[in-house]
């Protein structure tokens, strides 16, 4: 194997990492405020339904982009409403949002295109173009760095780069801001975020809601970047891995970006079997790869690498008053 | 604040979920353009007006009622068993390899075989996660939704590389000796007759060889292995001193372990005993119908056994009535994708809204009726003037 490849494989693993990301930052709004959100999986696959049916309509990736937010939100505000307002079970609200949005989506798709469930191939400014970072190609002939910066840093879409942003926005938020104080506060203890006179429904509402717009970039980019358009159960099972990731790193949104990455990499390496052969020496079957993500992450829950402890309140309901 | 009384909460608060889920999936078709009542009368039609209806509807129940009390069993333990489309591959795979390897003489000692590496590999397969759960407490949500994909991944390679025959293109192991075949409902005596085809003029149709021409259906006799289960399940529960255990457990674990009652073992029963449950799903469909072990052989079903214990308020009694509310669902929406312009992905909205208001909404749709309840009760006497 040479430098290249692993260029390639390092480019493809960005690209793969990007919507795991977004939903891993969604996810770790939603769990550090006490609320348990199994339904990422489903608010990424309504998001991309949203953005590419829009973005056909309206040719443009950003119309796409907002109309996938507003589908994720609505999913999660349903999941507030469930979870939060009804105090039911956020576990079971979760898979069932899931389900609803694996078939509406179909439903919704199938009624405007009727092609299966799919909406028809965008093209052009429908999608979310690559961008070329500045000195890209002069940089290429500074020797290792340089290819690095034009071929893997350089000429992504530009909310690969914004899911990277939102890294370190999310990480300020929640240890330099007075929100991300009562966020961490009120998912190991809402009692006391309560007794301080911060409405615990309106923390929890708000994270929830943020939860929904980053989904709903996941599930914009999915359609109008990674892919040009919507397909029938495209996430598959992305919103999982997400959630795995998010374990992995501890709930912690800069290790978070490094679970995401890894599992991206395990993702690209999937697509390039011969390379794994290559460097192990040992034909190593495909869905060993696939496995791979889900293996380690029931490894670190397990404990066997570092102890992960989820925010002590998460998947109980508030009751202010008994 | 008012409590529901006993009956209402038993009958009226899955009845009342049931009707908003219809409810919504009444508008969910008419947003697609199609007509809630014809949809209505297409599933009704091809589910239980006709015998061959019943065959699917029935073979589909059978597969609900296994995975519906797997869910149940772990309930009861407090312990949410999302996994069981993982164990019930791992079923699968059980059944492949008692069936592939050991020759049978008869079909009754094939299933009794099939059954054990069924429920034996579905048990393993949740015996992880439960033994994570009790020594290193991972959650067993979160593990058994990872299960779930580590077998797909493991059935793949196993389907691709290992299991599938020479020369044979589908990743699917090869079929299964015909003296494993389990009696369908048109073969068993008796119950055939219902499955008499007949001419224009209502003579017994008979086929080119002379023999009666029965319709073929995929229900067989697992069916009745399902309803003896849910009646074992019952006894279990709330017969012996486990079952009592058990319940005690997941009511409130910190009571159950001042009582003496071991964490370790009963996480570890629970769901061994689930994980059976559900891999006992295994002998409907691969031995029972498919006849050869295919990828993705569960089809869903696993999950659906989350909807069929919620909406069956997890009780056997409960479970066997909602299983077959799911098999008439998949088998109707089945007969909408070919009979209308609802897609098939129509029965997997309804299952989810129904896992929305019989699981998640449960708490709101009882604090509605008991809203409703207080507006026609008399007020009660205040006796001596005490509030």
């Amino acid at each position: 194997m040479d430098y290249n490849t692993l260029l390639q494989i390092l480019d493809t693993a960005l690209r793969f990492a990007t919507p795991l990301l977004f939903a891993c930052l969604a996810g770790l709004y939603s769990e550090r405020s006490g609320v348990f959100d199994i339904g990422l999986e489903g608010k990424m696959l309504a998001a991309a339904m949203c953005a590419g049916t829009m973005a056909f309509y309206s040719g443009s990736a950003w119309v796409g982009l907002a109309a996938g937010i507003g589908g994720s939100l609505l999913f999660a505000l349903i999941h507030g409403l469930t979870s939060i307002t009804f105090r039911g079970n956020q576990l079971i609200s979760g898979v069932a949002l899931n389900f609803l949005a694996a078939g509406l989506t179909v439903l919704v798709a199938q009624r405007l295109f009727g092609q299966g469930g799919r909406t028809p191939p965008l093209e052009g400014a429908a999608r979310f173009g690559t961008i070329t970072l500045p000195f890209a190609e002069e940089a290429r002939a500074i020797p290792v760095i340089g290819p690095f910066y034009a071929e893997v840093i350089s000429g992504h879409a530009l909310l690969v780069y914004i899911a990277f942003a939102c890294v370190a926005l999310t990480w300020w938020a929640l240890y330099r801001t007075r929100f991300g104080l009562r966020l961490r506060a009120v998912g190991e203890n809402p009692a006391a975020v309560d007794t301080a006179g911060i409405s615990v429904t309106r923390l929890r509402f708000s994270a929830l809601m943020i939860t929904g717009i980053l989904c709903g970039f996941a599930g914009a980019y999915m359609a109008t970047a990674l892919q040009a358009g919507f397909g029938k159960d495209m996430t598959a099972g992305r919103g999982y891995i997400a959630l795995a990731a998010l374990i992995f790193a501890k709930w912690r949104p800069v290790a978070a970006m490094w679970a995401c990455l890894l599992f991206g990499f395990f993702q690209a390496l999937a697509l390039r079997p011969d390379v794994v052969e290559w460097v192990v020496r040992v034909k190593v079957p495909v869905p060993f790869l696939d496995a791979l993500p889900y293996v380690l992450t029931v490894f670190v829950l397990a404990g066997f690498v570092g102890k992960a402890i989820p925010p002590r309140a998460g998947g109980e309901p508030y009751v202010k008053e008994r | 604040m008012d409590r529901l009384p006993k009956w209402a909460d038993v009958t009226l608060v899955p009845l009342v979920s049931l009707l908003l889920a219809a409810l919504c999936s009444a508008l969910v078709i008419l947003a697609i353009g199609q007509d809630p009542l014809e949809a209505l009368d297409v599933m009704i039609q091809g589910t239980v007006m006709t015998a061959s209806g019943w065959g699917y509807t029935l073979y589909y129940t059978t597969s609900f009622i296994f995975t519906g009390l797997a869910v149940t069993m772990a309930f009861h333990a407090g312990l949410f068993n999302i996994g069981g489309e993982g164990q019930a591959q791992l079923g699968g795979l059980g059944v492949a390899l008692a069936l592939l390897y050991i020759p049978w003489p008869h079909w009754s000692l094939a299933l009794l075989g099939a059954a054990c590496g069924a429920a034996l590999f579905g048990a393993l397969w949740a015996a992880i996660p439960a033994w994570l759960q009790a020594k290193r407490g991972s959650h067993i949500v979160i593990t058994t939704i990872m299960f779930n994909y580590i077998a797909a991944s493991l059935l793949i390679f196993l389907l691709v590389d290992v299991l599938r025959p020479a020369g044979q293109m589908d990743p699917a192991t090869a079929r299964f000796g015909p003296d494993a075949a389990l009696p369908r409902f048109h073969e068993i005596p008796g119950l055939q007759t219902l499955f008499q085809r007949y001419t224009a003029d209502g003579a017994v149709k008979l086929n080119a060889a002379g023999n009666i021409d029965y319709q073929i259906v995929p229900a067989n006799v697992t069916f009745f292995v399902a309803l003896l289960l849910a009646l074992g399940v019952w006894a279990l529960l709330w017969r012996t001193r486990l079952g009592y255990d058990i319940r005690a457990f997941g009511k409130s674990e910190a009571a159950a372990r001042y009582a003496g009652i071991g964490a370790t073992k009963i996480i570890m029963i629970a769901m061994i005993l689930s994980g059976g449950l559900a891999g006992l799903m295994a002998i409907n469909n691969v031995m029972g119908e498919a006849g050869r072990l295919v990828q993705n052989s569960a089809s869903g079903a696993g999950f659906i056994g989350i909807a069929v214990a919620l909406m069956g308020r997890n009780h056997p009694i409960g479970v066997v009535l909602a299983a077959f509310l799911f098999g008439f669902l998949f088998q109707g929406g089945a007969e909408l994708g070919l009979w209308t312009k609802i897609p098939i992905e129509m029965r997997i909205v309804v299952q989810g809204l129904v896992i929305l208001f019989t699981g998640a909404l449960d708490v709101g749709v009882r604090m509605l009726l008991t809203r409703l309840f207080s507006l026609f009760r008399r007020p009660k006497p205040v006796a001596g003037g005490a509030v």
